[in-house]
């Protein structure tokens, strides 16, 4: 029996296996609180899983496009993608950090241009994935601790 | 090899090959630059001298760079008197510059400005150093000046020293110095080792590097690149003069090296040469300086397209 906690939806996005706690930083990183889609979204915190508790987060009307929502892939690296059509999954992807962050994870370094009033956005590029290691675009150090820089 | 357009951001962005052209066509621009050969090779052409942090040497080299060849020099010296003061962004700054020009050079105080800047302009952008990041253009004058004062770059042994930690030119060089396969000496105070990124990096390029804290052995060293330690880092102005007092350089020290060792200085210097070595023949650091007028020509004269 498939395992359905909020009201199924229709068509659209499902993003399944978020660690507990971090859907609303989902939300933020996707940019969902800055220009809120038209469409309905549920989130579902402490859900119980086969492996333990997760969060997942509902959108209706709506395929996000999957090099957009790898972004998360940061806070949540074992997110999966589902899309629905007519009610089943036609569709899913596990996250991959993508090869360049924009906007998601600020400098360390208080002198870098990025974190100055030029019009840009902080840009990291990803050196490897697993340990993940990025690098900022325009400076070029590595931060230690990278979720604690996560806009 | 292309180089007409391109940025000059970081001596990483070049390769091996492209160093050595550099060079080359640096070397056919020493009668021009030294004023025995009068030159027309940029006429008509504007370089914007945008120094949003002041500098003697370098705006001053790439000035003359350009005036040596016949082109023209728009800009300001210092931030004071632009319109940044007011609040413009670096942004606006370089998209307003680059109408009036045909490259940009500049220093800025803030780390990743000239890749900013490169994103932003359509013209060639050349960093004249971005606060603690990149100075390409000092490194490709330390090796032309190598490359002039021992007949070939390859083949030498190279001390860095002084303050390799916060001493910017240096990670640039010792990388620049690994890509030709030189084996180096980081001597240094303790508190101020090269960062371990860039002794990793050059051990990775297959050169042998040792870490000293002293002077002692440099006997077999073809080259001792010499970089000032600064007061400001030291809390205690005690600590600071007898840590810079045992890396300064003298005749005493001069006794111990190769007879032929080749002294080289960013300059800036204070006291970590003594002024008696200035008439030497190891004293390199004054045609150091003035190779960077040959080498800006010719960076000059390649991003635009002129020379190939
Ligand atoms: N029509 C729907 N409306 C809302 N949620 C749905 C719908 N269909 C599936 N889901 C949810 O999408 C996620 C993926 O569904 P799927 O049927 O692939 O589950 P699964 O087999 O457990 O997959 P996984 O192995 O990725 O956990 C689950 O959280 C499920 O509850
Ligand atoms: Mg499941
Ligand atoms: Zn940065």
């Amino acid at each position: 029996m498939k395992e359905l906690r909020v009201q199924p939806i229709k068509d659209g996005t499902v993003i399944d296996h978020i660690p507990p706690g971090n859907a609303l930083k989902v939300l933020h990183i996707l940019g969902m609180e800055r220009n809120l889609p038209e469409s309905v979204i549920s989130i579902a915190i402490n859900v119980k899983g086969k492996r333990g508790k997760k969060d997942i987060v509902k959108i209706e009307n709506r395929e996000l496009d999957t090099q957009e929502v790898n972004k998360i892939a940061l806070i949540a690296p074992n997110a999966t993608i589902n899309i629905i059509r007519n009610y089943e999954v036609v569709e899913k992807h596990r996250v991959k950090v993508p090869d360049e962050l924009v906007g998601i994870v600020k400098c360390g370094n208080p002198n870098c241009i990025s974190n100055g009033r030029e019009p840009v956005e902080s840009r990291f590029i990803v050196k490897s994935r697993e340990p993940l290691r990025i690098k900022c675009y325009y400076c070029e150090r590595e931060p230690e601790d990278i979720s604690s820089q996560i806009i | 090899m292309n180089f007409k357009g391109r940025d000059v951001i970081s001596i990483k962005d070049f390769s091996r090959e492209e160093i050595l052209h550099v060079l080359d066509v640096a070397e056919r621009m020493l009668p021009i630059a030294e004023g025995k050969e009068k030159s027309d090779l940029l006429h008509g052409y504007i370089m914007a001298s945008l120094f949003f942090e002041p500098s003697t040497r370098t705006r001053l080299s790439f000035e003359a760079a350009m005036k040596r060849l016949g082109g023209n020099v728009i800009g300001f010296a210092r931030p004071g008197t632009t319109s940044l003061k007011k609040g413009e962004t670096m942004a606006d700054t370089i998209r307003t510059a680059e109408s009036y020009c045909d490259v940009i050079v500049m220093r800025h105080p803030q780390e990743g400005s000239a890749r900013l800047a490169a994103d932003f302009a359509s013209v060639p952008i050349i960093n004249g150093g971005d606060g603690a990041g990149h100075h390409p253009t000092q490194c490709l004058l330390d090796l032309f000046t190598i490359k002039r004062e021992k007949g070939k770059i390859e083949g030498n042994s190279v001390a860095l020293i002084g303050d390799l930690k916060y001493g910017r030119t240096v990670h640039s060089l010792a990388y620049a110095l690994a890509l030709f396969g030189i084996d180096m000496k980081f001597i240094s105070p303790p508190e101020l080792q090269m960062p371990k990124e860039v002794v990793e990096e050059c051990r990775e390029m297959g050169v042998e590097i040792n870490i000293e804290n002293s002077l002692d052995d440099i006997g077999d060293m073809d080259v001792l690149y010499v970089t000032r330690i600064q007061k400001e880092r030291f809390p205690d102005p005690e600590e600071y003069s007898r840590v810079a007092g045992s890396y300064r350089i003298d005749r005493k020290l001069l006794e111990k090296a190769k007879k032929d060792v080749t002294i080289m200085h960013p300059l800036p210097r204070v006291d970590e040469i003594s002024p008696e070595l200035d008439s030497t023949p190891n004293a390199a650091y004054f045609r150091q300086t003035f190779n960077g007028v040959p080498v800006r020509m010719a960076l000059l004269a390649l991003v635009l397209g002129v020379v190939e």
